[in-house]
Parts: structure tokens; C-alpha cells; sequence
């Protein structure tokens, strides 16, 4: 059984459809990325399957335990220390004051924040550590299935490969499945053991790609080959870069 | 451990409050010297000095009856913005969520602020004559719409983004109301209880002197009938004195350890 399956979704805001007959599924422990050009609806599926939006037609199916989302941007309470916005959902899931502050400095290690940082207000990070504090806010209450929207899209390269790794390892220790959105083809390779390529138009999944072997057993040099590869012999990605949701009918 | 952490930030923040007084203090000055220059310009009929007034204020609180006058008054500003802050902080929030039950008050409000204070203190009058009610009522009416306001704007303006992170974490609407939205609410809503409060106490003074019902507004009449403005000047001091008093003590604390985020976010030389 998987773990999540969307069945034939379809959804439009205001009269124009922006999704279509969207059919896919993740299994267990499985990383499933999702890649499509920018306004073709990646964001309004992920909230679809996560239930914060009510789909116009179709059925979502969750047979996971407890999910979490990493959002686009960082959306941490600014009236909370970080350690307050990590813990918020043990606070919502009535964990025992007493355990949350060692599954808080659990989840922030993971993350790569330092017991020092979790003092600090928001506004007092730097934003590739407000982006950690939610990624460790996503990792506190151990849930089997996680939901990335594009997560790293403001962080600098160097930043962005510690944070691809950081996934990598959490997954394979706190063994989560993933939907993970992104519009990096490098970071999708990098990162799951499935792609799946939306449509331009958001009219159905146009494709998906296995890349060979594990999340993190990759090495650099393949990873990079099979990006060029895709980007110029394969036709399922002719269209990632070239759209403009503007340009849209 | 964690509580004495607490405590310590919490007295180093007292500690920097009444350091920032001094700032507080040359303002003072700075009025006591334009008054004390008023003074010696047009003499002790038209403005009683500075130190005289205070005379006269001390005299008052001596005597006693000072401290009734000033108790009365406080308790009727007090209440009735009590219940101005409960009624205009429930229908805000209801008028927020609700965007019909907003375009409905909207008329309604307008119609409210248009009609001058005066007014309501005359209607009042006609119906409650010179009482308790007619203070609260005058009030009621006259600083409610302020905090309705700051109420709805705290609704609308709040970030909808972390409605969704909470409901992602499996937080349902009371939960999403009490953690994430009253933060987002009080923000905006603090700033018009203050000046609610402020204008409780002046709708106080005022009903008071118009409807003779006593309190620091009827010894303003009788200064006034009397032509004594050193005693005026020394009431509307003490006045002024009592609503400091009340704020710095009833809403400002309150504020600080609510918004204690926003020292932190501030830039240094704001700070200190
Ligand atoms: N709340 C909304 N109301 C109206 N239209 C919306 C809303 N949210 C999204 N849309 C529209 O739906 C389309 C898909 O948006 P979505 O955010 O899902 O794109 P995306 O694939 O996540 O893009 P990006 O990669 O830039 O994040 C866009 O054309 C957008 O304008
Ligand atoms: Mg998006």
C-alpha cells in the first residue's frame, strides 16, 4: 500500500484550472521529487495532498501516520525563540513539557542549529538558519511523511548542498517518505529515488525518471552527467526552463 | 534555572525601563521651563506657575478628599473602558473572521465616530441623569470604535501563512486562534487600548464636569465657577498623573512581555 496516492486531482482558483487529472503515489521510505517549471502548480498539489487546500475533484488518500511540511518560506512565529517555533508542534500534539526540550535540541542538532541558537528570535537568525529551524520544526514530532515546497530556493549553493545532505540523512535514520518540490534538477537527482515531471500546464504527471542507485550514494560526477543528460537528450525536461507562468494562455 | 534566566531578563528590563526614564524626565523639563516662561510672560491669573501648582496638587492629596475625587474618576474611566476593551475586542474579532458581519458594522461605525462625544454626553444626561451610567455609557460609545478597529486590523492583517503551518502541524480553528492568531491580533490591538484608555479618562473628566456628577471633573467646575486656576491647573494634573500611573501599570507591562520578540528585532541604537 502507499503511502500517499493522489487519484485524478483537479484544481482551479477562480475559473482557471491550474492542475488537471494528477494521479501519483509514494511509497513508504520513499523520496518521490517533484519537478515542474514555476506557476504550473507544484505548491497547490503539495497543499492538496496535505489537506490545507480541498482539491475541486479527485480523491487523496493518506494512509501515513503523522505529516509535517517544510514551506517555501520559512513561516516561523516571530514572536517565538527558535526553540519555541521547533517545539509548537509537540506543544499541538501534547508531548510531556518535561521530554520536549531534549526531542527540541534532538531535532535542532539534526537540523544543524546549535543549542545556542535556539534562544534567538527569528529576526535575530540569518536565513539559512530560519530555514533550518523549520526543517528541524518538520523533523520534531518523528513524522513518517514529509512535504517540501521547494525549501532551499534562497540559499546560497554551499548552504543548499549541506541542507540536500542534511535530508538525505534524516531520511534514511527517521526512514520518512518525502514529496519533495523542487525546480533544481540537480537536487532532485541529488536527493530522491524518483522523479516525477509535471506538466507545463499542470494537465496530468508528464513523466518520471528513476535515477540509478540510492539518495547519497550518488557520486558528484554522475549526478552532474545525468543532469546534462536529461536537460539535453531527454524530452521529458525540454520545457522545465523555459516557461513563464505569464506567458501562459 | 531556566526561571532565574527568566527573572534576570525580565529585571534587566526593568532595569533599562527606568533607566529610559531619565529621557522621560528632561521631557518634563523641557514642559516645566515653557510653563514656568508662560508664566513669568502672562503673570499668576492666567498661569499659575509650575512649583505653585504643585503646591496646590500636594495640598489637595493632603487634604483627602483629593484622593476620593481621583479614586471615583479612576474607577468609572477604568470601567468604562473595561468594558469598551471587552466589547470592542469581541466584536472586532467576530467582525474580522466574518467579512459580511465587517461590511455591516462598517456603516454603523461611521455613523458612531461621526456624532460628537458632546452629544452622547447630553443623551446620556436625558437618560441616566447625573450617574456612574452616564460616565460609562459616554465612554462606552465614544472609545469603543477605536479598539473594534485595532481589533479587525489585527484579524486581517495577520499572516495566513502560519494559519496553514499550523494547520499542517494538526492544530483546529480554537488552537490556530489561541496560538498563532491572538499574537498576531494583540499586536495591533494594544496600541488602541492605549488610546482607549487615554480617552476614558479624558470622556470621564468631561461627562463628568457636563452632567455635575462629581468625581475630578465636578472640582474642575468648581475651580473653574471659582476662578481659581491654580487648583484647575493642580486637577488636571493629577488627572494626567492617574492615567500615566494607570497605563504604566495596567497596560505597558502586559505589552512588554507580549512583544518582548520586537526588542529583539530592534536595531541597537533603538534599543537603549
Ligand atoms: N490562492 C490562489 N489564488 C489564485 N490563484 C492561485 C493561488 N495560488 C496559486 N494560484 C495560481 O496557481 C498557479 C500555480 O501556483 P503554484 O504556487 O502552485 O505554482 P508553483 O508550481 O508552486 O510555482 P513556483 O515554482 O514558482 O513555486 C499559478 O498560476 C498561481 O497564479
Ligand atoms: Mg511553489
Amino acid at each position: 500500500m502507499s503511502l500517499l496516492e493522489l487519484n485524478r486531482i483537479g484544481h482551479a482558483f477562480f475559473g482557471r484550472t491550474v492542475l488537471e487529472g494528477i494521479t501519483l503515489t509514494v511509497e513508504r521510505q520513499e523520496i518521490v521529487a517533484l519537478v515542474g517549471p514555476s506557476g504550473s502548480g507544484k505548491s497547490t498539489l503539495a497543499h492538496i495532498a496535505a489537506g490545507l487546500v480541498e482539491p475541486r475533484e479527485g480523491r487523496v488518500a493518506r494512509r501515513y501516520l503523522r505529516h509535517a511540511m517544510v514551506f517555501q518560506d520559512p513561516r516561523l512565529m516571530p514572536w517565538a525563540t527558535a526553540a519555541g517555533n521547533i517545539g509548537f508542534p509537540l506543544r499541538l500534539s501534547r508531548a510531556p513539557r518535561r521530554m520536549r526540550r531534549r526531542m527540541i535540541g534532538d531535532a535542532a542538532l539534526r537540523a544543524g542549529l546549535l543549542p545556542e541558537d535556539l534562544g534567538k528570535y527569528p529576526s535575530e537568525l540569518s536565513g539559512g538558519m530560519r530555514q533550518r529551524a523549520a526543517i528541524a520544526r518538520a523533523l520534531v514530532t518523528d513524522p513518517d511523511f514529509i512535504y517540501f515546497d521547494e525549501p532551499f530556493t534562497a540559499l546560497d549553493v554551499a548552504l543548499k548542498r549541506r541542507m540536500q545532505d542534511l535530508v538525505i540523512e534524516a531520511a534514511a535514520s527517521a526512514r520518512f517518505a518525502a514529496l519533495f518540490i523542487t525546480h533544481d534538477l540537480l537536487e532532485a537527482i541529488r536527493i530522491s529515488h524518483r522523479i516525477l515531471v509535471l506538466d507545463a500546464g499542470g494537465r496530468g504527471i508528464a513523466g518520471e525518471r528513476l535515477p540509478p542507485g540510492n539518495p547519497g550514494t550518488r557520486d558528484e560526477a554522475a549526478i552532474f552527467a545525468l543532469r546534462q543528460h536529461y536537460l539535453t537528450a531527454d524530452p521529458l525536461f525540454a520545457h522545465i526552463h523555459d516557461i513563464d507562468e505569464r506567458l501562459r494562455p | 534555572m531556566s526561571l532565574l534566566a527568566a527573572c534576570l531578563d525580565r529585571l534587566a528590563r526593568l532595569g533599562r525601563f527606568l533607566w529610559s526614564a531619565w529621557a522621560g524626565l528632561a521631557g518634563l523639563a523641557l514642559i516645566g521651563a515653557l510653563w514656568q516662561a508662560g508664566h513669568e510672560a502672562y503673570g499668576d491669573f492666567i498661569l499659575t506657575a509650575p512649583l505653585d501648582t504643585l503646591a496646590a496638587a500636594a495640598r489637595l492629596l493632603h487634604e483627602g478628599r483629593a484622593q476620593e475625587l481621583l479614586a471615583l474618576t479612576t474607577a468609572r474611566a477604568l470601567a468604562g473602558f473595561g468594558l469598551c476593551a471587552l466589547i470592542g475586542t469581541l466584536a472586532g474579532v467576530a467582525a474580522g473572521y466574518s467579512p459580511a458581519t465587517l461590511r455591516l458594522s462598517r456603516p454603523v461605525l461611521t455613523l458612531l465616530l461621526g456624532v460628537p462625544p458632546i452629544a452622547w454626553i447630553v443623551l446620556a444626561m436625558i437618560w441616566f441623569g447625573p450617574s456612574d451610567m452616564t460616565v460609562a455609557v459616554t465612554i462606552l460609545i465614544s472609545a469603543t470604535p477605536v479598539v473594534f478597529v485595532g481589533a479587525v486590523e489585527g484579524v486581517v492583517t495577520r499572516d495566513r501563512g502560519l494559519d496553514d503551518m499550523a494547520r499542517v502541524f494538526g492544530a483546529g480553528p480554537l488552537r490556530r486562534f489561541l496560538f498563532v492568531s491572538a499574537r498576531q491580533i494583540s499586536a495591533q490591538l494594544f496600541p488602541a487600548l492605549i488610546l482607549a484608555l487615554g480617552s476614558a479618562f479624558k470622556v470621564a473628566i468631561m461627562a463628568e464636569l457636563l452632567a455635575n456628577a462629581g468625581g475630578i471633573g465636578g472640582a474642575l467646575a468648581r475651580a473653574r465657577a471659582m476662578l481659581d486656576i491654580a487648583e484647575a491647573l493642580a486637577w488636571v494634573s493629577l488627572a494626567v498623573a492617574a492615567l500615566i500611573a494607570v497605563e504604566y501599570v495596567l497596560i505597558r507591562p502586559v505589552r512588554a512581555e507580549l512583544e518582548r520578540w520586537r526588542e529583539a528585532a530592534a536595531p541597537w541604537g533603538v534599543k537603549r
